[in-house]
């Protein structure tokens, strides 16, 4: 979904752009509270491995097709703000080498990929695991309804700045109706992958996924072994 | 349990062979928004990419065949990616109890 150069005017690009700056400056902060000395390198290997699943597109159908965008599973393993930040690496590091979503974009694509993707991702995730049993494998359903939910968003949030900033002169509501119906698509996709890579993550060290820590707080408390923590 | 060092070259392992060897097999067909862009019309007003003539765009190696500039644009990508992102998780994380206090801003 990366936005290339050209598609919205200036005035909105700059918009998106303050927007991503404030956010990532936001993040900065929150992140804090997120990382401590033992999860900080998660932030590196996170972003490594959403730039890689990225470059991996998996055809949806009629010579189309999409890749993850990363947002809620960035958001389910290190937390919504240094998930921000994870994105923003990407982003950046995508646009600057590898020509890959626009410069002037660049604010766009964050607020999209990044803040929308990521926090109607985090949003999802803190949602269904209330409504879920209190165990650390109910984050996999968690995250991949946020995946899936979080990319036809993204598109919409698109569509909403086009229908803002648009250069093209194109009817929006055809540009509504084909970004949300490609992008649901996509989103299952996007499903499929978060589920797979959290729940092989829960599976062999669920301390190590944020949204899952709240869960496991509460496992320990009830078992009343000292060992149970080696 | 494996051993959270041994967990996080996993992952580091994992990233490296998605993007390096994995990505060769990605579908090439435009992603969701570049085929709505095509179809509506949205893409007319697409202007040419600042870095389009640097070494890397395109996830490629200019010189190189699709297959190997593929890969080790991926590597390159991932290695630049985890870079920044560490750098930005010791910038960020709480400071163990034990360190000197620094200037919190």
């Amino acid at each position: 979904m990366h936005v290339p150069d050209g598609f919205l005017d200036a005035p909105t690009s700059l918009a998106t752009g303050t927007v991503a700056v404030v956010g990532v400056g936001l993040a900065l902060r929150g992140a804090r509270r997120e990382l401590d000395e033992r999860t900080a390198p998660l932030a590196g290997l996170v972003a490594a491995f959403v730039f890689a699943t990225q470059m991996v597109n998996f055809p949806v159908g009629a010579g189309t097709s999409g890749h993850l965008l990363g947002g809620a599973l960035a958001a389910a393993l290190v937390g919504p703000w240094t998930g921000v930040l994870v994105m923003s690496v990407v982003l950046l590091v995508q646009a600057l080498l590898f020509a890959d979503g626009g410069l002037t974009a660049l604010g766009t694509n964050i607020t999209l990929m990044g803040l929308v993707g990521v926090g109607v991702g985090w949003a999802v995730i803190v949602l269904v695991r209330a409504l879920l049993p209190r165990r650390t494998s109910s984050v996999v359903p968690a995250a991949a309804l946020g995946a899936a939910i979080s990319v036809p968003v993204a598109a919409a949030a698109f569509t909403a700045l086009f229908a803002v900033g648009g250069v093209a002169d194109v009817p929006l509501g055809a540009v509504l109706t084909a970004m949300i119906g490609w992008h649901t698509l996509i989103g299952l996709g996007e499903a499929v992958i978060t589920a797979l890579v959290i729940s092989s993550v829960v599976a062999t060290r669920p301390d190590l996924v944020y949204a899952a820590r709240p869960l496991l707080a509460d496992r320990s408390l009830e078992i009343r072994t000292p060992e149970a923590v080696a | 349990m494996i051993r959270t060092r041994t967990f996080y070259v996993v992952l580091l392992v994992a990233a490296l062979l998605v993007a390096g060897v994995l990505s060769y097999y990605a579908s090439t067909s435009p992603d969701g928004l570049m085929h709505v862009a095509d179809t509506t019309g949205i893409a007319s007003s697409q202007k040419t990419h600042a870095t389009d003539g640097s070494p890397l765009a395109g996830y490629g190696v200019s010189g190189l065949d699709h297959r190997l500039g593929k890969g080790i644009a991926g590597v390159v990508g991932v290695l630049v990616c985890l870079g920044l992102g560490l750098g930005l998780g010791r910038l960020v994380r709480r400071p163990a109890a034990t360190d000197a206090p620094s200037s919190d801003s």
